[in-house]
Parts: structure tokens; sequence; C-alpha cells
């Protein structure tokens, strides 16, 4: 299994401002009635962008320039709640290659690396002076730089941090654990072999 | 140096370290629901790989369940088809399925307890947050996405990062009319919903010490509102009592043994710890939600704080919460009128949660025009409280006796707030939109304070409502 290495993102941005936004909102729970994850990336944030006649409500990501963004900018304790994966599937789906936000709930940023997609951890005031540049020029790219830990956007650069395991399983393209996990069963089997509950006939 | 139980769970389970410093970490248990485990069994067809053991994963169905018409087909087709994919995956991987026929099915983190499969010294994972229910026998039990619901299935491990172990202490006694529940919801308002972030959380102390079991995991179920995604409690001989003679836990002949090992995994009293902190119970009053995150809570006689009374940190959430609760800063929380009570939920549906708010609503009426709803947390929850004429104390009172399941909490099933409806819950998350309706507006809080909150329709306190003293 081959996956791409990860190590520089460029893309338009857009700022979803609000701290504690939690997984319920980032894909309400009656969307999760599926057996695949397919189709989950219309529904990212919906009860935030859609009233319930299913009309637009004013939203940065229904926001026609930053229409095609694939760099989300978020607050503090982005994705907490809910462990589904629906949440970070549903924004991958929509789009996004990259969240910047100033901390990230455990589960949620653990999966979105699973998918490939970098959870950067930034200082507020820098979100909130990006995100101002972002609105000056929303058709600015933005370059991520993994290995250098740096968000820039023309000639302005912030500090951007993952830690250093995320980084490197990014970089190595090893950010699905599944191939390492899959390489010694038999070590697996031994450590289980010790533990009286785990019952191996 | 002592270690504590999370250290030494942590080393008994360690397969090996990986390359990028992560640890693949053996998970003994694995519990498994309807909602996040379709697409792992879908990404094990396309790797071509095998369950590789199946006796270690149990299955339930909770969240999609309908707790009223609880006939095949399901109305719902989606619901439907999300059961029987469970079954088809479980049967074609030869996994135990707790099923709506099985007298056994419930919410996955009150069946695991209820069989005896969640046991101390464990590792437990299951793709549902409120895993850390299962800390409460001093087991080290991980939510966790679908991908590593793969995981499990395929290898029966994860890629881990050690937390810290933050020891939270709370000693003393919990006044009259005061439950686990405002002990954990006092504990996220102190901490915060994200300063649990990166830590395991230790719950000890004389409070602790004197729960009983189900207590115990009210409290551990909430750990992840807290931001932390393990919570534990050591295992003693309140544990140990509870697993005695439940259907997975180890035979009579051999408990002694499992005793003795259980024991051992408890925290060294010299085990050092990464932060601690410390709680007087009787500082603990009936704890209510007012906002969006279970974080924004007060006391029962509190008011609302003003955006001045808080954090700067916290004010731009506060007003969020404000408009969304449609609720007035400053005033009292108490009197804010109640369309629906909610008595259920992983945090708050076990049979002890029933029979303390059953002693008390005997004799009493709901409130004209609240929706009461009690589900009780499982088939095994139900039938006892059946037995016990619980039930019918319910049912007289005017709520309405659901089957098992998840229900309002997330409003997955057919239970769901209509509009902008208020609902005094038992559950664990007030976020906006959780109970079902985007404008839905969910009030936490003990399974007595929903008690009192039906029979007066308004946010009451329980004390004076049952004249607890």
């Amino acid at each position: 299994m081959s996956l791409a290495k990860i190590s520089q993102i460029a893309g338009r941005g857009v700022y979803v401002p609000g701290d504690d936004v939690d997984t319920d909102r980032v894909i309400p729970a009656r969307y999760m009635k599926c057996i695949t994850f397919d189709g989950l990336g219309e529904y990212a944030f919906y009860d935030e962008r859609f009233d319930a006649g299913g009309r637009q409500k004013p939203h940065p990501i229904n926001d026609p320039r930053y229409a095609g963004a694939t760099i989300l900018l978020a607050g503090r304790n982005f994705g907490c709640g809910s462990s589904r994966e629906h949440a970070p599937q549903a924004l991958y789906r929509h789009g996004f290659r990259a969240i910047l936000a100033e901390s990230f709930a455990e589960i949620f940023f653990g999966n979105s690396i699973t998918l490939g997609m970098p959870c950067l951890v930034m200082d507020g005031r820098d979100i909130r002076a990006l995100a101002a540049l972002i609105e000056e020029a929303p058709q600015t790219e933005l370059n991520i730089d993994i290995p250098g830990s740096r968000v820039s956007l023309a000639d302005v650069g912030f500090p951007a941090e993952l830690p250093d395991h995320a980084k490197e399983v990014l970089i190595d393209g090893k950010w699905d654990a599944i191939a390492d996990l899959l390489e010694d069963l038999d070590a697996v089997k031994s450590t289980a072999a010790k533990l009286p509950y785990i019952q191996t006939a | 140096m002592g270690k504590t139980l999370f250290d030494k769970v942590w080393e008994a389970h360690t397969v090996r370290q990986l390359p990028n410093g992560m640890t693949q970490l053996l998970i003994g248990t694995h519990l498994i629901h309807e909602v996040t485990s379709p697409q792992a069994f879908g990404m094990l067809r396309d790797l071509k790989l095998p369950v590789l053991y199946p006796q270690r994963t149990f299955a339930t169905v909770d969240h999609i369940v309908p707790t009223d018409e609880r006939e095949e087909p399901f109305s719902d087709s989606l619901a439907d088809a999300m059961i029987k994919e469970l079954r088809r995956n479980c049967d074609e991987a030869g996994i135990k399925f707790f099923d709506m026929a099985s007298g056994k099915q419930g919410i996955v983190h009150i069946v695991g307890p209820e069989q005896g499969i969640t046991q101390p010294g464990t590792t437990i994972a299951c793709g549902d947050s409120h895993t850390s229910t299962h800390g409460a026998f001093g087991a080290i039990a991980f939510g966790i996405g679908t991908s590593q619901v793969r995981d499990v299935l395929a290898t029966q491990t994860m890629a881990l990062q050690k937390p810290k172990v933050r020891r939270i202490e709370v000693n003393g006694n919990l006044a009259p009319g005061v439950y686990a529940k405002d002990v954990i919801l006092h504990i996220i308002r102190k901490l915060g919903v994200n300063g649990g972030l990166g830590y395991a959380y230790e719950y000890a102390g004389s409070t602790f010490d004197r729960f009983t079991q189900e207590e115990r995991m009210t409290v551990c179920n909430m750990s992840i509102e807290g931001g932390a995604r393990v919570g534990y409690v050591n295992p003693d001989q309140t544990t140990f009592d509870y697993l005695r003679g439940r259907p997975y836990a180890p035979s009579q002949a051999d408990y002694d043994s499992a005793v003795t090992r259980w024991k051992s995994f408890a925290s060294d009293p010299d085990a050092k710890y990464d932060d601690i902190v410390k709680y007087d119970a009787s500082d603990i009053g009936p704890t209510v939600t007012w906002g969006i995150n279970p974080g924004q809570a007060v006391f029962i006689d509190e008011t609302i704080p003003t955006p001045e009374e808080l954090p700067e940190k916290d004010r731009s959430t506060a007003e969020e919460a404000y408009a969304h609760m449609k609720l007035t800063p400053g005033q009292p929380i108490k009197g804010t009128k109640v369309d629906v009570a909610f008595l259920g939920s992983c945090t708050n549906a076990r049979i002890s949660d029933l029979q303390e708010v059953a002693r008390y609503l005997q004799g009493k009426k709901i409130k004209a025009g609240v929706k009461g709803i009690v589900v009780p947390g499982s088939q095994g929850v139900a039938a006892v409280a059946e037995a016990m004429g619980l039930a019918d104390i319910f049912r007289d009172a005017g709520f309405e006796w659901r089957g098992a399941g998840c229900s309002m909490c997330l409003g997955m099933n057919p239970d769901k707030l209509v509009g902008d409806q208020l609902c005094a819950s038992s559950s664990n998350r007030n976020f906006k939109g959780r109970q079902g309706s985007p404008t839905g507006r969910t009030v936490l809080m003990s399974p007595l304070m929903v008690a009192a909150a039906a029979v007066t329709g308004e946010i009451s306190d329980a004390r004076e409502v049952f004249g607890l003293s």
C-alpha cells in the first residue's frame, strides 16, 4: 500500500471562527446513517450552512469568495466531542486537505492524520492575522511547509506546528498506520499470549 | 518509583515501538456498534484482510434503534440497512452480537460492563468517544475512529502516543441530592472542555472509594467531555464484587486468581503523576449546563454568567451559547421552562439511576405539556426495572417507558427534539443540534434533576422538589 508523501500543501484558505467546534457541528448525527463515507462532503457543517428549508445561511464556506478553499482555519479545541471519523471524512470529501487551528481534540486529530489531512497548531493571534490576509486576498494560495513547521501567504509566514510523530508519518507517506501494524503479527500474538484474559485458542 | 495503573496496563499491552515513535498497543477487548463499524469492515474487504481475533470483538446495536416500534424492518430504511449490515458483518467474521432478540442488547458502554466483558487491567477500544466509561473498572479504554476500528479488527492493535496522567482527587461526602453526574460536570467546569487534552484522568480520593461501580462509570463516561480520551478509577473490592458471576467474568474457580491479578494493576501508592488536582466533595452542588458545551455549567442556585464574569478566552463561545440557548446572562438558570425531559444515555441509564429517581418520583406526576421519556440503557436494565416495578412508577408519573438504546442523547433514531424545544437531559452533550433538531436546546443534569424538571415544568432544584436535605 503506497501512500502519498505529504510535506508541502498549497491551497486557498477559509476561516471558520469559533472555539470548541464539536464534531456534531462538523457532521450532524443524522448524516451518519450510512454504511460508506461516500457523499459525506456535502454535509460538512450542514446545520451551520443551511436552514431547515435547505436554504443557504451566511457562512464562510458558502461565501463565493472562498469557494474551492482547501485549507480550513479554525479556533481552539477544534473537533471536540464524538469520535466519529465521519467528521474528518466530511471535511476531506468536501475538499479540505489541511486544517490550521489553535488546538485540536485528540481523537479528531488522530482520525485526520490517518486520512492524510494534517492538523497544524498555530497561535490564535497568528490565525486571526492569517484570516485577515485571506480576507484581503481570498484568491491567494497559502503554502504549508510541514518539515519547516510554517504556513505562508505571499511573503508573510507564521509558525504552524505538528507533533514529531505526525510530521514524520506524513513526510514518509506512512500516515495510515495499518501497514506498520500488520508488519509483525507474531509480536502481537506473543503479547496476547501473555495476557490471561485474551483466550486465543 | 511506583507506577500508575495506566503505566502498568500500557506496558503489559505494548507490542513494540513503531519507527515513528508511536507505540503499537494490543487492544484486548474491542466493542463495536452499527454506526462506526460498517466502513471498517468495508476497508477490510478492500484490503482482503480477515478479523484476527473475532472472539475478542463484541457487538451490539444502539445508536439507530427505535425505542418504541422495535419490530423489523425499521420504518427508517437507512437504520434498517445499518442493523442488517452489522448482522452480516458479525456473521461472516464470527463475532458475538448482542442483537435485538438476545435480551442483552443495549448501549455498548452499558452492555460491556453488564456482561462482565469489561475487566480491570485490560485495554478496550470502541468506535465511540464514551468508551472512557469502561475505565471505571481500571481498564484503559479508548474511543477511536473508524480507521482504527479497522486496525483493531485486522491486527488487534492500534498505533498510539502515550498520554500524560493527571490524578483528580475528590475527597469527602456529597450532600444529599448531589450525584456522580454533578462531580464530573464540576470537574469539567473547573478544568475546561479541553483541559484534559493529552492526559488520561485517574479519578481517586475518598468520594470515589465510596462510589458504587455505576457511579464511577458515570464519571469516567464524561472524561472525553473534559478533553481526556481516557479516564479510570483503580479497581477495588467494589469492582470485584460487581463483576462476580457476570457471564463473561472469570468463573468462580478462576476468580481468586483473577482478583489477585486485577489488584496488581492498581496504581502504586508512590506512583508519579504528571499533574494532581484536588476537590472537596462538600463544595459540589447540583450542577446544570447553561450553554453549548458541558463546561458551561453552574450550580442550580447560581445565575447564568455574564461575559464580564468569564475569562476573556471563554467569552465568544458564551455569546454563541446565549444566542443558541435563548438565555439571558445574569439571570437564574432555575425557572427556565422545559419542554422535554430525557432520562437515558450511557452516562445515566443504569439500574441505580432509575432506582434513585423512582424512589422520589413515586406518587408524583410530570407537568402537563412536558414530554418525558425514560430509555433504559440495556434490555437487561429494562428487565430488572420492570421486575422491580420501577417502570410502573415512571409510567404512572406520565413518563413514556421505552426500549433500550442511545435515543435522544444524539437523535439518530426517531427520538428527537422538535424546533427549539428545551430538554432537561441526563445525557452527556449539550452541543448545538445534538438532540436531533438544529435549534434544539439541551440542559445537562443528574437524573433526579431531570425528574424535578419534568415534575415542575422548569429547571428546578431537586432537593426542593423532592424534599431532600
